[in-house]
């Protein structure tokens, strides 16, 4: 195996002594330091020209803006600071980001080119229907393309992310026992392997949260779910495939029970790719499932955003989907039903949960995606992805311990623990190791019931040749801290910054640069 | 497929690794009668780039873009020109392929980029912090009325008349599933000071309220000064909440930190965003340094390396979801983190002059524009002030009309009768935003077509 094809290998410091060699400006070479912003600007400089304003008399009431204080820059300062800035960061487009439960793929160009095209970049929300006749159309396009492939019966298209799916789907259902009658029903069972945001969220709208434990396996305990349903229960939210990455076998028998029960159904469809184009959740009895389409369907993670969490819906609880939302008239031509026709035309609305229509650049861009690849291509694409991880689960399990390897295929990630370490080795240090080795870490710490997890996700974007480089990276840190290698508690040595003071920063938090006058104080 | 680099001896290979016959096999825990044998019923299969460029461009084709139009159109959204650099900085692939910077030795990049735009934030808005932004103004307003409802105890929230619909909307659906009381009102078409409730406002404070919350400029574009507010609020102990929609109006107005405001949110899609149709857009959340424990949403913060080097790490993240769980201060994971990104260099570009100037010449041109559209005959100017945006009342119902120009090519604003009941008078209003994208011209297009219309 070439792993590294330059031939050299970093191993001894270099034979002239210069590897400690202090600069003058603190850059070494192409990793350069940057300043910031309010160290480099001044609030009399800027970078763009404007033309003179009329003159008129002020109509602001005498109510003049005080000191701002807000440096600029000229464009080219500017776009050095943000480049240098940029090369700071680890992405996708550099390498394996192997981040497990955020699905870290190839972003398309394509979809880029597509989200910017005037007649969608240059919409106003409240413009008149008759002139976004082809914007309702993308929406209305996706949205057919997600209820056909989860083989649902509706779909919200308003959220905002997967967390604001989330809500959604939750207060859908709140809104569907409030309907029946069964406000009652308050608590809702997660499993203790949830993503955070599924307890938050059950809380956010007002529920309490009951864990349900998993079985030895790695999969949700059904015998205790089923144990724990009765007439306060609202509904569970389960994660499928769930965060230990493995299929939920008894998801259409939790499904029939919670149901059997009064409840309801929400899952978490943040692992959806792994199984699009293979499996309906709609066949599994799910009643909501949020799509991360900036997981799944490839609009990009813009180093935290922005994310869109489209929820697909059952039957049972469509009626109650938030506004606004697209119709397609008998003509063919579509509507936005709003609150000024909601009484008619959607009265069970749950309501508004954001200003206008959802994350209409996250959807022109997973359309794009989406019909890029077909029906054929996006079975291609959890095949590969499921593929790809299960590789890495194979490749590994000598070296790592895989406390779920017994459990059947993995789905599109493989999770491991730090069993097996040298004393005082964890985790954490593997994953700042990976980092010398020039790779984004995997998730680490999560999911809960692992641990020192470490939550590997591929994806069907990496080639053969760079998973095994990986690997062979993965497998040599793994065995440094297995024989107790030092150097590897202080890593990463050759990243931008050495590990940071997570605790000082908590302790005496600085989230803003002060004005100069404060320092004074 | 473009996308997929595997070839089929790469998956023969990977397959024999594993030790598994085919992909089929490795979906063995899905229970066989959900297991599709093919592609899903129903749908196309794969197309070039060529063939998807030519669908999409087909569809983009069909939408009226804001550019090719007489534009009027405000009330939450504003179009104002994003320089070229922006777009060309938010492109590059270590800030759009990078994810929420979990490990901050290899995201300094981000980190860095999240702690100027959190300053840039708390300075425009005249406050002490300001987090790593939320997905949109309407979703941070209500998360501010949880906020207020933690620190105080309370659970009652006045909202002002004034607040975009939208955002009351959104906390009428919140405060359904919380408890949360909100005293709401619509607003009315009075001459001088549309929308404005002050009195009501003011009057509705007592022992029981958590907040009140107030837009400036508000959904009819006038302009307030919220002192009064402040001080009657911190009186009886509960907080003032003030909105922005419009960020752009702070490089003229009062902020509202400077007015009292101990939460502020708005939108920050003004700012280096674009239109985009309602979304992705920036909820922009700031506050006083001791209620920071109480904010929701990511924060970042400044430390040192193990060397002493200064560096940036996400930090307090004891409030959030994924260390709290049920407990935590949101629900909130993923922000709009390129939005943000955005805002900053749009900001960084202007710079206090450049933001001053942006802000002068968008109150100019729409003093200049108000005064020839309230020529027309049937109109009448409500706003005395106002900053880029003002109502008219009109001789006739104004939704219909706002449709039949966008026939000519004349975006001419909101009616209010798309985003209120009808009553008070509201059928005839209409909301106008000039900001520097628009000319001479368009204004005098606008006044023609409203003279026509309205004779």
């Amino acid at each position: 195996m070439t792993i590294n094809q330059s031939g050299w290998r970093p191993e001894a410091p270099l034979a002239n002594g210069a590897g400690d060699q202090p600069t003058f400006t603190g850059n070494r070479a192409l990793m350069l330091e940057e300043p910031l912003l309010f160290e480099i600007g001044s609030i009399d400089r800027t970078g763009v020209d404007f033309e003179a304003a009329p003159k008129v008399a002020s109509r602001l009431g005498g109510l003049e803006r005080g000191k701002i204080d807000l440096p600029g820059l000229s464009e080219p300062e500017t776009v050095r600071h943000y480049t240098r800035l940029s090369r700071q960061n680890y992405a996708i487009d550099l390498g394996v980001f192997p981040l497990g439960s955020c699905t870290m793929k190839h972003n398309p160009r394509l979809n880029e080119r597509i989200a910017r095209l005037p007649g969608f970049a240059d919409l106003h929300p409240l413009q008149p229907i008759s002139t976004i006749q082809g914007a309702l159309g993308v929406i209305h396009e996706l949205a057919e393309w997600l209820i056909t492939l989860t083989g649902m019966y509706g779909v919200a298209m308003a959220p905002k992310a997967g967390a604001h799916g989330e809500l959604c789907g939750i207060l859908c259902i709140r809104a569907a026992l409030d309907a029946r009658g069964e406000s009652h029903r308050r608590v809702l069972l997660v499993p203790e392997s949830a993503h955070g945001t599924n307890p938050a969220t059950a809380a956010f709208a007002g529920y309490s949260v009951e864990n349900i434990p998993a079985t030895v396996e790695g999969r949700v305990d059904l015998a205790a779910l089923q144990a724990r349903l009765g007439p306060d229960i609202a509904g569970v939210m389960i994660t499928n495939p769930n965060t230990c990455g493995l299929f939920e076998r008894d998801m259409k028998a939790i499904s029939d029970a919670v149901h059997a029960a009064g409840g309801y159904v929400y899952c978490d469809g943040a692992n959806f790719n792994a199984i699009v184009g293979r499996v309906r959740p709609g066949d599994l009895g799910i009643d909501a499932m949020h799509i991360n389409l900036h997981k799944t369907f490839s609009t990009p993670h813009g180093g935290g955003g922005p994310g869109s969490g489209p929820v697909v819906l059952s039957e049972a609880l469509a009626p109650y989907g938030p506004l606004p939302f697209v119709a397609k008239q008998k003509d063919g031509s579509f509507k936005l039903i709003e609150e000024a026709s909601f009484e008619e035309e959607h009265p069970g609305t749950f309501g508004r949960m954001t200003a206008f229509h959802g994350q209409m650049g996250m959807f022109t861009r997973a359309l794009a995606y989406i019909l890029s690849h077909g029906a054929d291509g996006l079975r291609q694409v959890s095949g590969d992805a499921v593929l790809n991880a299960n590789y890495i689960l194979r490749q590994l399990e000598d070296v790592l311990d895989a406390p779920f390897a017994a459990s059947g295929p993995c789905m599109h990630e493989a999770l491991f623990s730090d069993e097996g370490m040298a004393p005082g080795f964890n985790t954490l240090d593997i994953a700042k190791g990976l980092i010398d080795e020039g790779f984004h870490p995997m998730t680490v710490y999560f999911p809960l019931v692992v641990h020192g997890a470490m939550l590997i996700e591929p994806t069907e974007t990496e080639s053969k040749a760079g998973l095994d480089q990986f690997i062979g990276a993965l497998r040599s840190v793994a065995e440094r801290a297995k024989a107790g290698d030092e150097s590897l508690k202080s890593a990463p040595h050759f990243a931008p910054r050495r590990r940071l003071d997570e605790t000082a920063a908590a302790r005496s938090p600085v989230l803003a640069q002060r004005y100069l006058a404060d320092e004074d104080d | 497929m473009r996308y997929l680099p595997l070839a089929e001896d790469d998956r023969r290979a990977i397959l024999d690794a594993i030790g598994v016959a085919s992909v089929d096999d490795l979906f063995v825990d899905v229970p066989a009668a959900a297991r599709l044998s093919g592609p899903v019923d129903g749908l196309p299969m794969h197309m070039t780039e060529m063939a998807v460029e030519r669908k999409m461009g087909a569809l983009a084709k069909r939408n009226l873009a804001a550019g090719d139009a007489a534009f009027f159109i405000g009330a939450g959204a504003y179009r104002h020109h994003v320089p070229s650099s922006v777009d060309h900085l938010i492109q590059r692939g270590e800030f759009l392929t990078a994810y929420t910077p979990y490990q901050p030795e290899i995201a300094q990049g981000t980190l860095q980029v999240l702690f100027e735009f959190q300053t840039q934030v708390a300075r425009l808005y005249g406050c002490d912090v300001a987090n790593a932004s939320m997905y949109d103004g309407s979703t941070a307003c209500w998360e501010a009325i949880g906020m207020a409802r933690r620190i105080t105890r309370r659970t009652r929230a006045i909202l002002s008349a004034g607040l975009h619909p939208h955002y009351v909307s959104v906390c009428q659906t919140m405060a359904k599933f919380t408890g949360d009381t909100l005293d709401i009102a619509l607003p009315t078409l009075e001459k001088g000071r549309p929308g404005d409730d002050m009195a009501r406002l003011l009057a509705a404070i007592d022992d029981q309220t958590s907040c009140v919350v107030v837009q400036n400029p508000n959904i009819m574009g006038h302009v307030a000064d919220l002192s009064e507010l402040a001080e009657a609020c911190h009186a009886k102990g509960a907080l003032l909440i003030v909105v922005v929609t419009e960020p752009v109006a702070l490089g003229a107005i009062k902020s509202p930190g400077e007015m009292g405001a101990d939460i502020v949110v708005g939108e920050g899609q003004s700012i280096g965003v674009g239109l985009q149709f309602g979304g992705p857009y920036l909820g922009l959340f700031a506050t006083r340094d001791k209620y920071v424990r109480q904010m929701p949403g990511r924060l970042c913060g400044q430390t040192v390396d193990a060397d002493g080097k200064r560096g940036f790490v996400l930090t307090l993240s004891t409030r959030e979801q994924h260390i709290r769980r049920e407990k935590a201060t949101s629900n909130i994971c993923t922000n709009s983190g390129l939005c943000a990104l955005a805002f900053s260099i749009h900001m960084t570009l202007l710079g206090e002059k450049g933001l001053r100037e942006l802000a002068a010449i968008n109150h100019a041109k729409a003093v200049a524009a108000a005064e020839v559209l309230s020529k027309v005959p049937g109109v009448e100017l409500l706003n005395d002030t106002f900053f880029n945006e003002f109502t008219l009342k009109l001789s006739k119902r104004s939704r219909s009309l706002v449709r039949n120009l966008a026939d000519k090519n004349v975006l001419a604003g909101v009616a209010l009768g798309r985003l209120y009941r009808d009553g008070d008078g509201r059928e005839n209003g209409l909301i106008v935003a000039v900001t520097e994208t628009t000319t001479e011209e368009h204004v005098a297009t606008l006044a023609s077509a409203l003279r026509e219309a309205l004779a």
